[in-house]
């Protein structure tokens, strides 16, 4: 029998596994933090400032996407689509992980900007419209700004969130970290070591986030918005 | 800006009246603006002065009643006139509504950049220009956040005064602050109007309306109950309404409000 937590068998065959799976993570969970996060911002200024329409239809999506677990919506993408008659979409694994983590994240972002966007005040629009600006000036360089700056330590949040949730990849095959590791747990029988090494890659990249994270608020920071002077 | 004759008035808002909430705020009321003309609305509050004001830079579309331009009828409906007719007409609100995000420059430059298609560096080469006007050319780089609240009201007047603004609306410019800042907002307020720029002003200090105001309109239930000149409505003995609410206004709160310079 080899010795538990054997130095040799970690760095040797547990590491270089699953840093394959993490790069694959890493591919999944930056676009989908990008992309998710700026469509959630989108979707956010149209419930608030939207057309009636606008706002029914993001609503609608938002309450959907919130409303069902993330892995049925995921299955329902790579299993789903394909079946469905006169659509019978094909994704990826890779596609359809990123797809369902995008709309996701999206969705739970808008609701963060949602409220930041809430709270800014009234005034500060009627001044800007007092000035000759438009509405949608008004909306893009006076209300986001702000909001944005409001609304960060929650889109943080959600982004420590997505750094997780990106390990239900696995089931629509998929193969991230988590995924990686499973497949070696079953060839080695050493589950307690792979996972335990898969966890401490997930809390390495989920410090690596807030880091980052504390910087970009640093970065923002303007006298009035957040604790920083 | 092209100054129209002395005798046209450059701003007409002719018989507004304006409901909110199913009561009429505003009844027939009328205002017209000859260059260098500076009038001050008075009376008690809830009488629609604010009301009024919104109403003649369309923040508050009017429900009945009509804008001129000079010689042309602004039809609020259409939003390109909206827009240009706000050009028009500046407005300093009570509780300053500056931009939080933006520093004191970036707040003047914004409207300049983005209405007026100036660039950056033009906008803030003439944000620097109002600001020097208003006596902060050294707060440039400060936020809202870090100014006193006669400082904020100042930057709101530069941002204003920014856009070339034929007339100014003044929503109780001063009633926000600390009695120790007033006087520098009022002083810049003075300067404006002895520099001939044309000013609707709500407010409450008396003493200043009676030195700067050309005329004084008294207010009360959404009407214009009396209009004149502060030497003819406040003369001794005159006996009208403003005169009375002067009167009362003094009593209320001890002594006239300090007055400098």
């Amino acid at each position: 029998m080899l010795d538990f937590l054997d130095i040799n068998f970690l760095t040797g065959r547990v590491m270089p596994y699953l840093d394959r799976g993490l790069v694959m993570s890493l591919q999944l969970i930056i676009p989908a933090a990008l992309i998710g996060g700026f469509i959630g911002v989108v979707m956010g200024v149209m419930r608030v400032f939207g057309t009636p329409w606008m706002r029914r239809g993001t609503d609608a999506v938002v309450a959907v996407i919130r409303g069902v677990p993330l892995t049925v919506q995921l299955m329902v993408l790579y299993f789903g689509l394909p079946s469905v008659p006169g659509l019978k979409i094909y994704l990826s694994p890779y596609a359809a992980a990123l797809i369902g983590f995008i709309v996701c994240t999206a969705s739970y972002q808008s609701e963060y900007v949602r409220g930041a966007l809430l709270s800014i005040r009234q005034g500060q629009i009627r001044a800007a419209q007092a000035l000759g600006m438009t509405r949608w000036q008004t909306i893009l360089s006076v209300v986001v700004p702000q909001a944005v700056r409001r609304a960060l330590p929650g889109c943080g949040n959600e982004i420590i969130y997505l750094v997780k949730y990106s390990s239900l990849a696995y089931i629509v095959t998929c193969i991230e970290l988590t995924g990686e590791a499973k497949v070696l747990v079953s060839r080695t029988f050493r589950p307690t070591e792979v996972y335990l090494v898969a966890a401490c890659y997930y809390l390495v990249m989920v410090s690596a986030a807030t880091y980052l994270l504390a910087k970009l608020e640093k970065k923002l920071a303007i006298p009035g918005f957040g604790t920083q002077k | 800006m092209n100054a129209p004759q002395n005798d046209t008035p450059i701003l007409r808002a002719e018989h507004f009246s304006k409901y909110l909430t199913g009561r009429k705020i505003l009844d027939d009321c009328s205002i017209s603006m000859r260059p260098g003309d500076v009038k001050v609305l008075i009376g008690p509050s809830g009488a629609g002065k604010s009301t009024f004001l919104q109403c003649i830079n369309c923040l508050l579309e009017p429900d009945e009643g009509e804008i001129w331009l000079g010689e042309r009828r602004v039809d609020f409906k259409n939003t390109r006139e909206l827009y240009d007719l706000r050009q028009h007409v500046g407005m300093i609100f009570q509780d300053f509504k500056l931009f939080d995000h933006l520093s004191a420059e970036n707040n003047v430059a914004l409207a300049l950049r983005k209405v007026r298609g100036l660039s950056k560096a033009e906008a803030l080469k003439r944000a620097h220009e109002e600001l020097a006007r208003v006596g902060l050319e050294d707060k440039a780089k400060l936020y809202p956040a870090q100014l006193s609240g006669g400082q904020k009201q100042r930057v709101a007047i530069a941002r204003a005064l920014a856009m070339d603004p034929t007339i100014l609306l003044l929503d109780e410019p001063t009633s926000a602050l600390d009695p120790e800042l007033v006087g520098e907002v009022l002083t810049v307020i003075r300067d404006l109007a002895a520099r001939g720029m044309p000013m609707i002003m709500v407010t409450h200090q008396m003493e200043f309306a009676r030195a700067v105001a050309t005329e004084i309109l008294f207010m009360e239930a959404g009407h214009v109950i009396e209009q004149g000149s502060p030497e003819e409505l406040l003369a001794p003995g005159a006996q009208t309404r403003t005169q009375d609410f002067c009167t009362r206004l003094y009593e209320l709160c001890g002594e006239t409000p300090v007055e400098e310079g």
